[in-house]
């Protein structure tokens, strides 16, 4: 037989035995040195929330929990309430959702229902751009272009005509919760609009179909039945902009106002979390200030790292099995 | 046609109308950021931009070279820390890794590039600034560097698991070591998805200003070695845009220019790149 001549010299001869233990121990070598690396993220990880948990002691127990009720930000007499920022976290978040919402899944459902497949890839790819934009240039281009805008024109136009809600009422400024809600909602749009887009494409065909066949329109069968169909990886691409929009600093802080206040009027100038962290941060006068950032830095991060995990949680079921299915 | 059907027609026939307004609306947004920036951008670039220093307060020219070579040392520092700890721990996530570990690192990865960059910012300046007790080019290179890691990990880690499998059985039936294989075969197979990742790693964090402003701080001169408070393209944009000075402006723009012109042909470069390769998913 030909294989018995063979075999024995391919197998390893007494030299070559220790030639091979050190091909394996090269690969548990290999195998070290990347879970070291591996390892260091997590390191890090650990280590950023300690600091932040570290950091802000002295601040959190100053204040516990009066610290998020408290309105007043006196750095001279070291009275820190994280109130104001909060609030103007939450309100341009929110008024950023109510404009980009609409928007951004209308657009994403053009994309994935409507457009052919090249006009979809291109205008996805021009989208996947604008997701790259740096948000210091969507703050240059709010203060010069987005702030006038407002002064100018639609602040007063709102006035005008919805004034007597307290939401439109008060000086016309440019800067304040309304801009920056408008300059987050540029921001976030593309978000939505990525991710919707591919929950929406992977719905299956024949629920189009189907909703087709019993003679629905085509905007009833997108409606009624792959946009439920989808609704859970929708609402994850909106948790995901949520977070985006929190924890967003530069264009914020250009647009804002910069000023601790609690306002009904969208008009009336804010502050936001990220923004004062950014503008005191480098000048906080004392280690109390100091940590009173730091505790603002830890909130805005558990807010992003919750936003954050409910998001990615609702992709993935749709993704998996449609929100049918999970919410049956 | 009965009248109910006729408007059900005409619903269906807005609503989607409307998608594509919308669609229109959102992508159009791109060509004005575009337009504006390059025809701002664009009256107030030339020579000085690139080769002098911000001139002292009050008079008009100048340029930005000391932010434009702080810049590049931010990014060279970046990406010696990012793009090794993403690599390297993305090796080890798709090729050597139980479950149990891989799920606690694509964790931490996953939280670490949901953290608002404000507070990376927070982060770097704890643990790079103040134990020294300066503002330097270090720190913001590390904190940007730390941004990278999540970004390159886990595009990397995918591209990784989509070489095929019989490309990894055939080395191994060569009788090559795992590390060989690694080394020789999949990454070889797998490297214009690395490199994508990188560079689109590398256009995210080069634009980012927030994690710049307590670590590099800023500088309105030269800042020799790695040691100083530098300045950066973003982190000026953002002084200058706020400043006072009209020419001041002029000159935010057409850093804003020169930035997003950057950033974008690095995102259009790095899709070139995979578009080329072989069919493997988009990260």
């Amino acid at each position: 037989m030909a294989a018995t001549t063979t075999v024995p010299s391919a197998s390893p001869i007494p030299g070559s035995r220790s030639f091979l233990a050190r091909l394996r121990e090269g690969d548990e070598i290999a195998r070290l040195v990347t879970f070291l690396f591996a390892a260091s993220v997590v390191l890090v990880t650990a280590l950023l929330i300690f600091e932040l948990w570290q950091d802000s002691a002295l601040a959190r127990h100053k204040f516990g929990l009066h610290f998020f009720v408290t309105r007043v930000w006196d750095p001279v007499f070291e009275q820190f309430g994280a109130l104001p920022f909060i609030y103007g976290t939450l309100v341009t978040a929110v008024v950023s959702l109510v404009i980009a919402v609409p928007l951004g899944i209308g657009a994403a459902i053009f994309l994935a229902e409507l457009a052919p497949a090249r006009v979809s890839d291109t205008l996805e790819f021009f989208i996947d751009l604008l997701a790259a934009v740096p948000s210091v240039i969507y703050g240059l281009l709010g203060v010069f272009i987005v702030v006038p805008l407002m002064r100018d024109y639609l602040q007063p136009g709102l006035r005008k005509s919805l004034g007597f809600l307290p939401l439109f009422s008060g000086p016309a400024y440019g800067v304040g919760f309304l801009t920056a809600g408008v300059v987050l909602a540029i921001m976030v749009i593309p978000y939505i609009i990525s991710v919707s887009r591919e929950v929406l494409m992977s719905v299956p065909r024949d629920q189009r179909e189907a909703a087709l066949a019993l003679g629905a329109t085509r905007w009833e069968s997108t409606w009624k039945v792959v946009v439920p169909f989808a609704r859970t990886g929708i609402m994850g691409s909106i948790f995901l902009a949520l977070a985006r929009a929190l924890g967003e600093t530069m264009a914020v802080t250009m647009v804002i106002g910069n000023t601790p206040t609690i306002s009904a009027s969208l008009f009336s100038p804010g502050y936001s979390i990220a923004a004062v962290i950014a503008n005191e941060f480098t000048e906080a006068t004392g280690d109390l200030h100091l940590q009173a950032l730091i505790e603002l830095g830890l909130v805005l991060f558990l807010l992003t790292f919750l936003l954050n995990g409910v998001a990615r949680l609702l992709i993935v079921i749709t993704s998996q099995c449609g929100s049918g299915t999970a919410l049956a | 046609m009965s009248p109910g059907l006729r408007w059900r027609k005409f619903v269906s026939g807005f609503m989607l109308t409307m998608t594509g307004v919308c669609a229109l609306v959102a992508v159009s947004v791109l060509f004005f950021i575009l337009g504006y920036l390059v025809y701002n951008g664009g009256a107030s670039i030339n020579w000085n931009f690139f080769t002098k220093l911000p001139a002292p307060v009050g008079e008009c020219g100048g340029g930005m070279a000391n932010a434009i070579v702080g810049s590049a040392k931010l990014l060279l520092l970046a990406s010696l820390l990012g793009v090794p700890i993403g690599f390297l721990g993305a090796i080890y996530l798709a090729e050597f890794s139980g479950s149990r570990v891989a799920f606690v690192v694509r964790y931490a990865a996953d939280l670490l590039n949901g953290v608002p960059s404000i507070v990376i910012g927070i982060f770097a300046y704890s643990l790079a600034v103040l134990p020294f007790k300066h503002f330097s080019t270090m720190a913001g290179g590390f904190a940007l560097g730390l941004m990278m890691i999540p970004i390159t990990l886990r595009s990397t880690e995918e591209f990784l698991l989509a070489v095929p499998r019989a490309l990894r059985e055939a080395a191994m039936a060569l009788g090559a070591s795992k590390w060989k294989t690694i080394a020789t075969v999949i990454v070889p197979a797998a490297y214009r998805g690395i490199l994508t990742a990188v560079l689109l790693a590398f256009a995210r964090v080069a634009g980012e200003t927030a994690p710049l402003l307590f670590t590099a701080l800023g500088n309105r001169f030269w800042s020799p070695g790695w040691n100083q408070p530098t300045a950066s393209l973003p982190e000026m944009i953002f002084r200058y845009a706020l400043a006072p000075y009209e020419d001041w402006h002029r000159q935010a723009w057409a850093a804003g220019l020169v930035l997003l012109g950057l950033i974008l042909v690095i995102n259009i470069v790095a899709r070139a790149i995979l578009a080329r390769g072989i069919a493997v998913p988009r990260a």
